[in-house]
């Protein structure tokens, strides 16, 4: 552990990642500290540009104050990518560790099905998904995570492969230990590394996807998010600039921050890349 | 002996801060004359590979860099020549060839246009002529049909083929030196010879000077005008074949050169007429390719092993040779249940080990056990030593006390520190690692051992320690062992009978000295020719 | 066999794996429409104003649904095998006519994408990679970490707010002026779609690019590390021929595969592109359906984009076939 600090620590961007997302998880801690009424509220004079009638960073054509919604709406992409990432890793690794370990049957089914989700456009079919299942936290988490899994499974299913295959695998073989010991105690900490990297960098991409779904207005509708901020700014691009750029920036430097951990994740847990450049 | 083309005086090549020791290579002389060949020898580590790059400018740079010290190459010296001009000398004055000719050569440009760059960029000449120069070249190391392997790709070629083209790549000028940073170690036996006589065969025709890096002694008998040994980046040992080989003077290469497992088998051991493992008519067959999901063209059969049949007496050592592909491995794994064979019987006393299901194998797993060959692949690096040794007999129902007091038993048997028993792999070297995966087979207390390359991935020193050791347990604990080797020399030192085995066929067996003395088989004898040195009688 | 055969091979090979594949999309096209139905029939019915049972049940056997699953899953094949994929009730037209006449906008913009992100990723990542631990690799690293962090919708508003707005140099929306000429191939509407086509691929294929910078960047780095690199050097060649002979064309094959797996994400991203400049193609179409809750069309542009995507892998497979000599091998 203290080793691995050492290595992470020598990536200096990925430590301002850090420092950056420990701010965007202190300010969705305290969102309803710092602004506890209802984001959705009339909160004053509406099209308010930044600094002005007590708005530090306007409010919308409804009078909402846009710093009240980027606040409340790190809440909602912090927690959307984090449970949409849980459920994926999840049942990716359950699906490519029991293809990869056995092979046969099961690989080429799974292959086939990863193939299908590589061939279909991923974002429409969360859209689909969540169009028919109505907007909700849940639906939304489901979306993201069932077009998010196969990649997880596909990388867990190589690891699989290729460590079933080592010898001190087959040594376990020959000692007679159980599937399950193999593959739990054995073959799953050593890839636990790839996992944990794919998985930071996918709490990015299901923020990203978040904030589509809801810029398309599949967002939960009782819940303040930053697409929803940003699709209900558009119309007013001409005269109020502020409500759609604060929201945008707001997503840009979460999943920047989250990427610069997880590249700093990957080259602290994977010794061989670091040794390049 | 004419002016040297190359002098290396007092050559220093520094490694970055932090590594074990600060120079790779440390102030090292040596000089190499036209139509010689310099043998470079050491183990891993030893620096021979880095100073035969820094020859070539192909340090990586820059961490690891010529500190000090000068090579002179007729009147330049070729540390501080200016970039342009050392490419000049590259390829056409200085070439070489390297251990793995798949991954040296472009897998995406043929070979025509690979062996063609090298005119382009050294010499002005028609499009026809160098095509014909470079079919020539081919010709010359013996690549069938040469126009056709022009416009092969690498992967189209087998790893013998594709160092005979390295090698015209590396000749096509006609270079006063070639540097061969161990050429034949990727190669198969029976390759090697042929790649070896091929490189004596061009040097003397084009009097090249050849610095031959290499580890193997044998290699350095069969090739070698003079030797230079080198240890931890020093230069213990400088002189001609006959002296170095035969009459070495420092302990090192004394060490090195006793340590070389002799070619004269070893005085039969009594044989029990007993047998404790009976394998009949084992057969496992490969396919890859075609199913009906996967669309894949038309189907690959492999026979691995085809109607292997083996008997292993109480208390022997059963040799099983042959080159890669031969099915050794396959015989191996089926014996102890990695891989399930198609038909076959694998008794085991009375058992027929092979149609067990899982639950119905596991008691009888204590009895037959396996050592692997890579020490790094073989010990999960997330568990510790003491873990990876006593989970056998844990699984096999042993209380955990009495597990952990066995596990530190064996330590000692093996000899390596208790210590040990907290550690993790990664900090132990090839050698101890070997002794691990050895005590983890051990502790289960096996009639019968199945040892699959056990040492081929160790340093000669290294590995007849190993071999000691080995040796040493199966007197102790009367096992009897299945000995898998590609290397004759360590046949002859171990087994007491040999099975030679090709493309999945066991071809001869017999006691290892009769096999020695008399080999029937048209491919033993072939094997036993090949074996590189077998005309310096060492040990 | 020859290579020309062997690559002919490897190209039908890939055709046929993709057909299960569709067939699979296909069915779980279906399963999401019976998911859907129920409601389409409830939304109908409601808009009607006469929800009676009987007229619920008339809407039920109208699309099928009384029929049992398997049943109805043979129908739905049948008819997606004969192009018939259903009917919008909202734009009262066949669902394929509706999609093929928006197909054409959308491929203009996925080719024109593709092209520039492609394109200069690789002339980026190239750029990157010879120029290691420079200005301009930093410069280009920091570029393509920001862009691939940026959601697409908010670059084109800001494009929006920045190009179209402030400084009038693109139109905000659409795909021609309105007063354009009808002649589909006259230069001046030529200049027009393309004018309009800017900030749309622009928007679209940043994050794209910043991938294949990302990408082409490490997948040079990785190849200047084999050891044919060094047997190059060896031979005495100059390092601008190593990198752009031999390491480039190695470096290359992992990116056009990329590309290639990245058609579908293009596609999504399409959607928000196409809605946020109106771009008339089969993203806004998705947008509009998803407003007006027409699931039918929904689920007919989504089979279309998915067989599109199988296309395009085509023509990629294709294209690596002739990078790769390996490829029966793999």
């Amino acid at each position: 552990m203290v080793q691995f600090w050492r290595l992470f620590r020598r990536n200096r961007s990925a430590v301002l990642g850090l420092v950056i997302l420990g701010l965007v998880i202190l300010m969705a801690a305290t969102a309803h500290l710092i602004f506890p009424d209802d984001p959705f509220r009339l909160a004053g004079r509406s099209m308010s540009p930044p600094g002005e009638n007590g708005f530090l960073l306007g409010s919308d054509s409804l009078g909402r104050d846009v710093a009240a919604g980027i606040a409340h709406g790190a809440k909602t992409s912090l927690l959307i990518g984090l449970m949409a990432t849980l459920v994926a890793v999840g049942l990716g690794t359950l699906m490519g560790g029991l293809a990869g370990y056995y092979g046969g049957l099961i690989d080429d089914i799974l292959m086939r099905v990863t193939e299908m989700f590589q061939t279909i456009p991923s974002f429409v079919f969360a859209i689909l998904l969540v169009a028919i299942m109505k907007p909700s936290i849940e639906s939304i988490v489901i979306a993201i995570a069932v077009v998010s899994w196969p990649a997880v499974a596909r990388l867990v299913r190589g690891e699989f492969l290729s460590l079933r295959g080592r010898e001190f695998v087959q040594a376990c073989h020959t000692l007679g230990m159980s599937d399950a010991r193999i593959i739990l105690r054995e073959i799953l900490p050593n890839c636990l590394s790839p996992i944990i990297v794919i998985g930071s960098l996918m709490v990015a991409t299901a923020i990203l996807i978040e904030s589509g779904l809801a810029f398309l207005g599949l967002g939960d509708p009782n819940i303040m998010s930053w697409g929803f901020q940003i699709g209900a700014g558009r119309t007013l691009l001409r005269s109020a600039w502020w409500v759609c750029t604060f929201p945008g920036i707001a997503i840009l430097i979460t999943v920047l921050a989250i990427n610069l951990v997880g590249e700093g994740l990957n080259d602290a847990l994977n010794p061989r890349l670091r040794e390049r450049t | 002996m004419s002016a040297p083309l190359l002098e290396i005086r007092d050559l220093h090549v520094a490694l970055p801060a932090g590594s074990e020791r600060p120079y790779a290579v440390e102030a090292v002389n040596a000089d190499l004359a036209p139509n010689e060949i310099l043998c470079i020898v050491g183990e891993s580590g030893s620096g021979k590979s880095l100073m035969s790059r820094a020859v070539m400018g192909l340090l990586p740079k820059p961490h690891v860099h010529v500190a000090k010290g000068s090579i002179r190459f007729g009147e330049e010296d070729l540390v501080t020549i200016p970039d342009a001009r050392l490419r000049q000398i590259r390829g056409s004055d200085i070439s070489m060839i390297f251990q793995e000719p798949m991954t040296a050569l472009n897998p995406v440009m043929t070979i025509g246009d690979q062996i063609d760059e090298v005119f382009r960029f050294h010499e002005k000449m028609s499009r026809r002529e160098r095509r014909e120069r470079a079919i020539g070249l081919l010709d010359d190391v013996h690549l069938p049909d040469p126009a056709a392997s022009m416009r092969a790709y690498p992967h189209e070629l087998s790893g013998g083929q594709r160092q005979r083209a390295m090698i015209a790549m590396a000749l096509a000028l006609d270079p006063k030196i070639l540097i061969a940073d161990e050429p034949t170690t990727a190669l198969d036996v029976t390759t090697q010879a042929q790649i070896l006589k091929l490189i004596k065969e061009m040097q003397e025709k084009h009097d090249t000077g050849v610095l031959f890096i290499t580890h193997d002694f044998g290699v350095v008998a069969d090739i070698a005008d003079r030797v230079a040994v080198m240890q931890g980046g020093q230069m213990v040992e400088a002189g001609t074949a006959a002296e170095v080989l035969n009459n070495p003077q420092h302990p090192y290469t004394q060490r090195l050169i006793e340590a070389v497992p002799s070619l004269t088998p070893r005085p039969p051991r009594v044989q029990a007429a007993k047998p404790v493992l009976e394998v009949k008519n084992l057969t496992k067959t490969f396919r890859s390719g075609g199913g009906f999901l996967g669309f894949g063209g038309e189907e690959r059969i492999v026979h691995a092993a085809k109607d292997v049949t083996l008997e292993l007496r109480h208390g022997e050592t059963l040799g099983i040779v042959g080159e890669s592909g031969s099915g050794k491995s396959t015989v191996a794994r089926c014996i102890v249940r990695l891989i399930e064979a198609e038909e076959g019987k694998i008794l085991l006393g009375d058992t027929d080990l092979r149609p067990l299901g899982r639950a119905a194998m596991r008691p009888h797993r204590a009895r037959i056990q396996m050592v692997f060959q890579d020490p790094f692949a073989s010990l999960n690096p997330r568990t510790k030593v003491g873990a990876i040794i006593s989970q056998g007999p844990i699984i096999q129902g042993v209380p955990r006390e009495e597990a952990e007091a066995k596990t530190r038993e064996l330590l000692k048997v093996v000899g390596l520190d208790e210590r040990a028993y907290d550690r993790y792999p990664h900090e132990f070297s090839g050698g101890q690692r070997q002794r691990i995966g050895i005590a983890r087979a051990l502790v289960l207390g096996p009639d019968v051992l199945v040892a699959d390359e056990p040492v081929s991935a160790l340093d000669v020193s290294i590995q007849a320690q190993i071999l000691r050791l080995l040796d040493e347990i199966r007197e102790r604990m009367t096992l009897s062992m299945i000995f898998i080797t590609h290397d004759l020399r360590v046949a002859a030192q171990v087994c007491d009978r040999l099975a030679v085995m090709r493309y999945g066929e066991v071809v001869e067996t017999g006691p290892t000295a009769e096999i020695f003395r008399d080999p029937r088989h048209e491919y033993t004898r072939a094997l036993l020719a090949a074996v590189p040195g077998k005309d310096w009688r060492a040990g | 066999m020859s290579r020309t055969a062997k690559r002919l091979r490897y190209v039908l090979k890939r055709l046929l794996q993709a057909i299960p594949i569709v067939l699979m999309i296909v069915v779980v096209n279906f399963f999401l429409l019976h998911m859907a139905e129920g409601d389409a029939v409830d939304v109908l019915a409601g808009e009607a104003g006469s929800a009676t049972p009987e007229y619920m049940a008339e809407l039920r056997a109208k699309f099928g649904l009384d029929q049992p699953l398997p049943v109805q899953l043979f129908v739905y094949l049948k008819n997606v095998l004969s192009f018939d994929l259903g009917y919008s009730f909202r734009h009262e037209m066949p669902v394929l006519e509706l999609v093929m006449d928006r197909f054409w906008p959308t491929l203009l913009l996925m080719v024109s994408t593709i092209l520039l992100a492609v394109g200069f990723g690789i002339v980026l990542g190239l750029l990157a990679a010879t120029g290691l631990n420079t200005w301009r690799d930093t410069l280009i690293s920091i570029f393509a970490l920001v862009t691939y962090a940026t959601p697409l919708f908010w670059v084109g508003l800001m494009f929006i707010v920045i190009f179209a707005l402030n400084l009038g140099w693109f139109p905000t929306s659409g795909m021609k002026n309105v007063a354009a000429f009808n002649d589909t191939w006259s230069w001046a509407n030529i200049k027009d779609v393309a004018h309009h086509l800017v900030l749309p691929t622009i928007t679209l294929s940043l994050f794209y690019l910043a991938l294949y910078t990302r990408l082409m960047r490490a997948s040079m780095l990785e190849q200047a590390g084999m050891d044919y690199v060094t047997t190059a050097r060896a031979k005495g060649l100059t390092e601008n021929r190593i990198m752009f002979v031999h390491v480039l064309r190695n470096a290359l094959l992992p990116v056009v595969t990329m590309a290639g797996v990245q058609v579908g994400a293009l596609i999504g991203g399409s959607v928000i592109v196409e809605s946020v400049f109106a771009w008339p193609g089969l993203g806004m179409l998705a947008f509009e359906a998803l407003f007006a809750r027409d699931l039918n069309l929904l689920l007919g542009i989504f089979l279309l984009s998915a067989l599109l995507v199988v296309a395009v892998n085509l023509v990629v497979d294709i294209i690596y076939s002739s990078l790769d000599p390996r490829i029966e091998v793999s």
